[in-house]
């Protein structure tokens, strides 16, 4: 049986805090901040270390902020 | 036994270039857009940007945009367009398909530009199969002018023209535009689509790489309808307004390919 | 020497659109023009690769005019006064995105639906704009079916030069009549695209886009000054004009088109009775010739303006002279033609008799 492991980068200038991503992740590692970026919004943000790197967030993202990585690890024995 | 070495899994080790997934396609300017939080304008621009960078045709396509919220999207797709007057984009892609035909070409154009100010455009170059491809986004609402009825607004559906709620009986029905053009022969690949789940997203963007596929086989007219959403405009929140096309929008303007050409 | 032939003034222009190498014609058909679609649909496909369309309406031709000007080929879309009203939003756009193409309007009588008789009551509309924002078309007004020829050419050099519409603002006896003519020979033309045109990306260098949309005003001026100092360069440079009998001219008489080609006759009916009358024929309308009527006008008893309209170009010759002397107007409307003797005698009222029986 094989995990996957993700990684997502978030441009936090670009985001506009839609939550499209929030609400698109299986796994809910997504939320938004509290913080505020430039443009006034409150951004996205991983909140969980349970990223699968389905990349469900970066392809409803509107604004293209999103950026996913994956690592496929099989189980060894 | 023999002791299992044990790899430390961290975000060095997650981010490489060899464990990419996804990343924002070059085609389309590293810059914010101008379209509201949760617009599906974005998501468009987006998922055709990834086909053109995905079928390697960034030096061959001329793009479209007309008027409406989309009017600065060549601000944000990184190819040779033209800005057209509103409703002519038909005509403008026309003049330029005619005049480059190795040339992949397409417009970008809204409810109120294809179905109303430029349906006899839209129509006839349909009609006449012109070999290009419109994407056509609607979201029910004249977004760019503040939430007017637009050609395709629903039943009932509240707009800043229609504030009791659109009454056939004054404002006239939902205009179903793509079902009329899947019936012209000029008009080879017809297919409604939305992007408001990942579900979507993935099958409108295979709808958008199929049309310029049939497209660079010179068959006829291509048209993408996308039923989108306008959070402002519907005075909602963007998660809120998915729902709302999911409820009230699909049933009305269901999606699908409406015509396919044989073989393909 | 080209080649001679006995042609249609709408022809005639066809037929010089092929050879000078136009990529492409959009086109709706209206009276009286449609020979010019009908002999390209005919004998372009013959002589070139002319992409020849008709449009669905002015409208649809004026934006595909855009978008093949837009890819940097050599474009022309011609119609008659209704049609080109419908153009005033494309022409706009067009003069906004610096795009250069060649329009000919074949002017019939309005205003409305009007009449298909011929007119230059499109002069107004012509010359100051005609669409929205301040623009100019570079407009030239032939006066027999060889300058229907010869403006082709000349036209769509202008445009290329200036990347502009420029407008070739004929009448209906213009188009209908039938005279000789010289061909000029086919031209060979340079077909790579401008850098400023949209055809596809070059590799290695930016993008191209082109737009009439400027949302910041201070970029909206900077697009208008622009434009601006391109009119001044196109109004010192490209007047053209034709005058006869000047030398000794008490009194003149002017107008444009078909309407200084009556007046010449009307001249020479003149001259027999012993008036010292010469004449000024703006060729191009805009660039209008001002300076050629204020220099001569302090030496000039009085001009009579002549125009198938209700006096028109008259507000340019009344600039031009500036105060300097009596600019009188006589005119017909509707699609009414004027003869030379109606001329005479309106110059005679004016002129001679003191205005008693005007």
């Amino acid at each position: 049986m094989a995990k996957a492991v993700g990684e997502v980068i978030i441009d936090i200038e670009k985001c506009k805090g839609c939550e499209l991503c929030i609400e698109a992740c299986p796994e809910d590692t997504l939320a938004l901040a509290n913080a505020i970026n430039k443009k006034g919004y409150r951004y996205a943000e991983v909140v969980a270390n349970n990223c699968t790197g389905c990349a469900n967030c970066a392809i409803i993202c509107p604004d293209a902020c999103i950026t996913v990585y994956r690592l496929i690890m099989k189980k060894i024995a | 036994m023999s002791e299992i070495p044990t790899i430390e899994i961290n975000k060095e080790t997650i981010i490489k270039p060899e464990n990419l997934v996804y990343k924002p396609p070059k085609t389309l300017f590293d810059t914010p857009m101008h379209y509201c939080p949760g617009c599906g304008h974005s998501t468009v621009h987006k998922i055709f940007m990834e086909v053109v960078e995905e079928m390697g045709i960034e030096n061959d396509i001329i793009g479209v945009a007309p008027v409406g919220c989309s009017v600065f999207a060549y601000y944000y797709m990184n190819v040779d367009m033209q800005e057209a007057a509103h409703g002519r984009a038909c005509a403008v892609a026309t003049g330029i398909k005619r005049v480059l035909p190795d040339k992949f070409v397409f417009t970008y154009q809204g409810d109120g530009d294809f179905a109303a100010i430029g349906t006899a455009e839209s129509i006839h170059a349909a009609n006449r199969g012109e070999n290009f491809l419109v994407i056509f986004i609607n979201n029910a609402v004249y977004g760019m002018t503040s939430g007017q009825m637009a050609p395709t607004t629903l039943y009932d559906m509240v707009s800043t023209t229609t504030p009791y709620g659109r009454d056939p009986k004054i404002h006239g029905h939902p205009f179903k535009i793509t079902d009329l053009i899947a019936q012209l022969p000029g008009a080879v690949y017809v297919t409604r689509q939305s992007v408001h789940t990942t579900a979507n997203v993935r099958k409108a963007k295979k709808a958008l790489r199929k049309a310029l596929e049939i497209q660079k086989l010179n068959l006829g007219f291509q048209l993408v309808e996308i039923v989108s959403n306008c959070p402002s405009n519907w005075r909602m929140t963007p998660l809120e307004s998915l729902k709302f096309i999911e409820e009230q929008m699909l049933p009305f303007y269901p999606l699908g390919d409406l015509k396919v050409p044989e073989g393909i | 020497m080209g080649e001679i032939r006995l042609m249609k003034g709408n022809e005639a222009l066809a037929e010089a659109m092929i050879r000078a190498g136009c990529d492409a014609y959009f086109g709706y058909p209206i009276t009286p023009q449609s020979e010019v679609i009908e002999y390209l649909s005919r004998e372009a496909p013959k002589k070139s690769k002319m992409v020849v369309l008709q449009a669905e309406s002015e409208l649809g031709a004026i934006n595909m005019i855009y978008g093949a000007a837009g890819c940097g080929k050599r474009v022309m879309t011609t119609s008659s006064s209704p049609g080109i009203s419908l153009m005033q939003e494309g022409l706009s756009y067009i003069a906004s995105a610096q795009l250069p193409c060649l329009v000919a309007n074949i002017n019939r009588g309005g205003p409305g639906l009007g009449t298909i008789q011929p007119s230059q009551s499109d002069y107004m509309q012509a010359v100051k704009g005609g669409g929205h924002g301040d623009y100019h078309l570079i407009v030239l007004a032939p006066y027999s079916v060889q300058e229907m020829v010869d403006f082709v050419k000349i036209g769509f050099e202008l445009a290329e030069k200036y990347r502009n519409p420029v407008m070739i603002l004929a009448d209906g006896a213009i188009g209908q009549m039938m005279e000789k003519v010289e061909l000029f020979d086919f031209i060979e033309r340079n077909q790579e695209a401008p850098e400023w045109a949209t055809v596809g990306r070059r590799p290695g260098k930016d993008r191209v886009f082109i737009t009439s949309l400027f949302i910041q005003p201070e970029k909206m001026e900077e697009v208008n000054k622009i434009l601006q100092a391109k009119y001044r360069e196109v109004e010192k440079k490209e007047v053209r004009y034709q005058q006869l009998n000047i030398e000794d001219a008490e009194y003149l008489l002017t107008g444009y088109g078909l309407g200084a080609r009556i007046c010449m006759k009307a001249m020479e009916i003149g001259r027999e009775k012993g008036y010292k009358i010469g004449l000024i024929r703006p060729i191009t309308l805009y660039p209008f010739p001002y300076n050629v009527y204020n220099e001569l006008a302090p030496k000039i008893k009085g001009i009579l303006d002549v125009e198938m309209n209700a006096g028109q170009m008259l507000e340019d010759v009344k600039l031009a002279v500036d105060g300097k002397t009596t600019v009188k107007f006589y005119g017909r409307m509707g699609g009414m033609i004027p003869t030379p003797e109606e001329i005479i005698e309106s110059f005679e009222n004016h002129f001679i008799y003191g205005g008693k029986n005007v």
